[in-house]
């Protein structure tokens, strides 16, 4: 049975049709699970998807309307959801995740050089290579718990960025980074005449600009939707089961290592494509993308925004791009152009202030952050919302319903 | 042979560093059940301990310089050595040794302060969010070094008695092994530190409450004994110890503020192999894996395999865990899921 879950890492709902756990009627695939699901949910992927393709206009007012910021809103915003199916789902804390990444820049660099700027080919390796990586990489990892699953995944993470630096340099061109050339083979590029650019394309439109970000936006909807099927099936709640009491599943009778290792493989393909959509944008790949202080970075990401949440991730993802693009630009002089308003001395003082944090400074923001939402918000912006909520519905007694509700 | 015992030698100076950060790491968890993922910036800060240390001892004011005759040269000449001439200049000379009466009280205070302001809110709360809330911390420590101190390495030395090498060969009887003599020091000053801890921990009646309270904290509280307040000075031990191993360490490699993130990774490594909650288990496993890199970086094992020297530590971690997750010397039982 283990290999059936194992081999349907792409589509976890088949193999969960053959888990002992399911009633005999095969659900949750093909148009059955379809019918199963509530319509809430579809009109949350309605919503969802609106929201996504319409961020150029109602993002533009707070100065994120532009492509390059969006699509880096996007492609995090896949790699936090699918973090989160391991994370939020399992409880399982990985501290490498940024390896999968890295390794999907890598592959998808590869596709460019060798077969062709199209940006198919290139995504496809993404997943599969880094599916394979996370195979790889979970099999072991996940034969401990709580922190020695941590250790271990981060100990992966640092092997991995370590040889990229050093003996695989053939592979990753080491501190250069990957790079797309002109004299690059390109195989199937040759074979149908297809540009010599070195802009990624998806037969004949170039990804770059807006049609970049709406092509990661299509992908982030698809992927949120993946992710919205997984949580409704059973593999998702054979997860959420091993979150909650994973003794107690194993003493029920199920392998929880089939489960795990699936969502291991899921989360680590998300990160591939999420690496893959990178190397789309910009065909570079380099190994500062595996460091550990990126896997810590999609961990606060995930947690700003809600854990086990549906949205929660990509709106952690996109706030933490936002405050990166915000703080990091800005310096002394636009801080007291910022702060105008205020009586010089006073301003004075409060540039003073601001100043540590922004700019070179943004990094401690990001610590203070972390900080502030582990102690004070563990359930993320989405628990904030639900908590509001539940204050604005006063009439309705408080009951669990609430809680389960904040997840969406 | 040579080649090999210096090897050996050079694991011994980084090991000495792994053993006393995951020493400290190791009495924390055992004690408190807290994840200090900060653990690694605590080193950091007292590898900064000593850098504030010695310019606070050169600060220096523009004299005159009468050797140049024939045009006005200037020179900066630390106070020190105006006020006390030579006596002055051996203390600047000693200024890393020197910062360990620096570095005790202010890592004393950090690690207080640490413990009651923001750990104990956490005991209660999950590894996962320990592990996180310890991760920012270590951002912001290290980020607000980088702000008062700059990006790049900062390289201090050693004391001139204390730099150069000796010719170890002649004391064992072999030829052609010099060796830098201030990496003696350094491994000698981490068996100090350890067997001050250990005794600490051995012979006195506060490490005796404190033992008790790893095996058995409730009821050690039961007996009336307030087990949390010594706890809280215990992760202020291990802070100092972290600290100090810091210190010492900036003559072998200049401190930077990233320095505490690429030493814990290694240190929770050492952890683990050692054994979560065994002190014995991460001393050893500390200059084990210590030697176990040296070893690994030699030309002629890099030509049989490319690449160990980088994975080495992290290869033997994945083995262990796999094969025996208690680790080397750990207790059967503890945390061994």
């Amino acid at each position: 049975m283990s290999q059936s879950v194992m081999t349907s890492g792409n589509r976890p709902e088949k193999g969960m049709g053959k888990s002992p756990a399911e009633r005999t009627e095969p659900t949750g695939s093909g148009l059955r699970g379809f019918m199963r699901s509530s319509g809430g949910d579809y009109l949350l992927l309605a919503v969802f998807a609106a929201a996504i393709l319409t961020m150029p206009i109602w993002l533009a007012p707070i100065g994120a309307g532009y492509p390059d910021i969006l699509q880096k809103f996007a492609i995090f915003g896949i790699f936090a959801l699918g973090f989160n199916i391991l994370f939020g789902f399992s409880g399982y804390l990985s501290f490498g995740h940024a390896a999968f990444l890295g390794v999907g820049s890598y592959a998808a660099v590869w596709m460019f050089k060798l077969l062709s700027m199209n940006a198919f080919p290139a995504l496809i390796f993404a997943v599969l290579v880094s599916g394979v990586f996370a195979l790889l990489i979970g099999f072991v990892s996940l034969r401990r718990s709580g922190i020695y699953f941590s250790i271990l995944t981060l100990a992966f993470a640092q092997m991995s960025y370590n040889l990229a630096y050093s003996v695989l340099t053939p592979i990753t061109n080491g501190e250069t980074g990957l790079q797309v050339n002109r004299s690059d083979p390109r195989i199937l590029d040759q074979l149908f005449g297809g540009t010599s650019m070195t802009v990624p394309d998806i037969f004949g439109v170039q990804l770059q600009g807006w049609a970049g970000f709406y092509f990661c936006a299509v992908l982030l909807i698809l992927a949120f939707f993946i992710t919205m099927r997984i949580k409704n099936s059973t593999f998702g709640l054979m997860l959420f089961a091993i979150k909650a009491n994973q003794t107690r599943m194993s003493f029920t009778g199920f392998s929880t290592r089939p489960y795990l290792l699936t969502a291991f493989v899921i989360s680590g393909m998300y990160a591939g494509l999420a690496g893959g959509l990178l190397a789309v944008t910009d065909p570079l790949a380099g190994a500062e993308r595996m460091q550990w202080t990126a896997s810590g970075e999609v961990v606060l990401m995930t947690i700003l925004g809600g854990v086990g949440t549906l949205l929660g991730p990509v709106i952690g993802a996109a706030v933490i791009k936002y405050l990166e693009q915000i703080f990091s630009s800005f310096n002394e002089g636009l801080l007291h152009r910022a702060f105008d308003f205020l009586p010089t001395a006073v301003q004075d003082i409060v540039v003073a202030i601001v100043a540590p944090f922004v700019g070179e400074g943004w990094q401690l923001t990001l610590g203070l952050m972390f900080m502030i939402v582990v102690i004070f918000l563990p359930g993320g912006i989405m628990e904030g919302v639900g908590r509001i909520a539940r204050r604005v519905r006063r009439d309705k007694p408080s009951d669990d319903g609430a809680a389960s509700k904040a997840g969406h | 042979m040579d080649a090999i015992i210096l090897q050996i030698l050079n694991g011994l100076d980084k090991g000495g560093a792994y053993a006393l950060i995951a020493l400290g790491l190791t009495l924390i968890f055992g004690t408190l059940g807290v994840v200090n993922f900060a653990h690694g910036a605590l080193f950091m800060l007292g590898a900064f301990c000593a850098v504030t240390f010695e310019r606070v001892l050169t600060l220096s004011e523009r004299v005159r310089d009468p050797s140049v005759t024939f045009f006005e040269a200037y020179k900066e000449v630390p106070y020190l050595t105006i006020w006390y001439g030579d006596a002055g200049q051996a203390i600047v000379d000693w200024a890393v040794p020197l910062s360990i009466i620096l570095a005790i009280p202010v890592m004393l205070i950090v690690g207080l302060a640490m413990e009651r302001g923001l750990i104990r809110f956490f005991y209660k709360r999950s590894h996962a969010e320990q592990i996180l809330v310890t991760f920012g911390l270590a951002i912001v420590l290290q980020e607000i070094v980088k702000y008062f101190f700059g990006a790049n390495p900062i390289p201090l030395t050693a004391p001139s008695a204390l730099t150069g090498s000796v010719d170890l060969g002649h004391w064992l009887g072999l030829t052609g092994i010099s060796y830098p003599l201030w990496r003696i020091v350094y491994f000698l000053f981490s068996l100090v530190v350890i067997a001050a801890v250990f005794a600490f921990l051995q012979l006195t009646t506060f490490g005796m409450v404190v033992r008790a309270g790893m095996a058995d904290r409730e009821t050690v509280g039961l007996l009336g004994i307030n087990i949390s307040r010594k706890f809280t000075i215990v992760f202020g031990i291990a802070a100092v110890v972290a600290g100090l191993a810091g210190v010492m360490y900036t003559p072998i490699l200049a401190p930077n503020y990233h320095l505490g993130m690429d030493f814990l990774v290694l240190s929770f490594v050492v952890v683990v192999v050692g054994g979560m909650g065994s002190l014995g288990g991460a001393v050893l496993a500390g200059f084990l894996l210590g030697i176990l890199q040296s070893f690994a970086s030699m030309t002629e094992v890099k030509a049989i395999v490319p690449g160990i020297d980088q994975i080495i530590i992290y290869l033997v971690a994945v083995v262990v865990l796999l094969v025996r997750p208690r680790g080397l010397l750990g207790r059967k039982g503890v945390m061994e899921a």
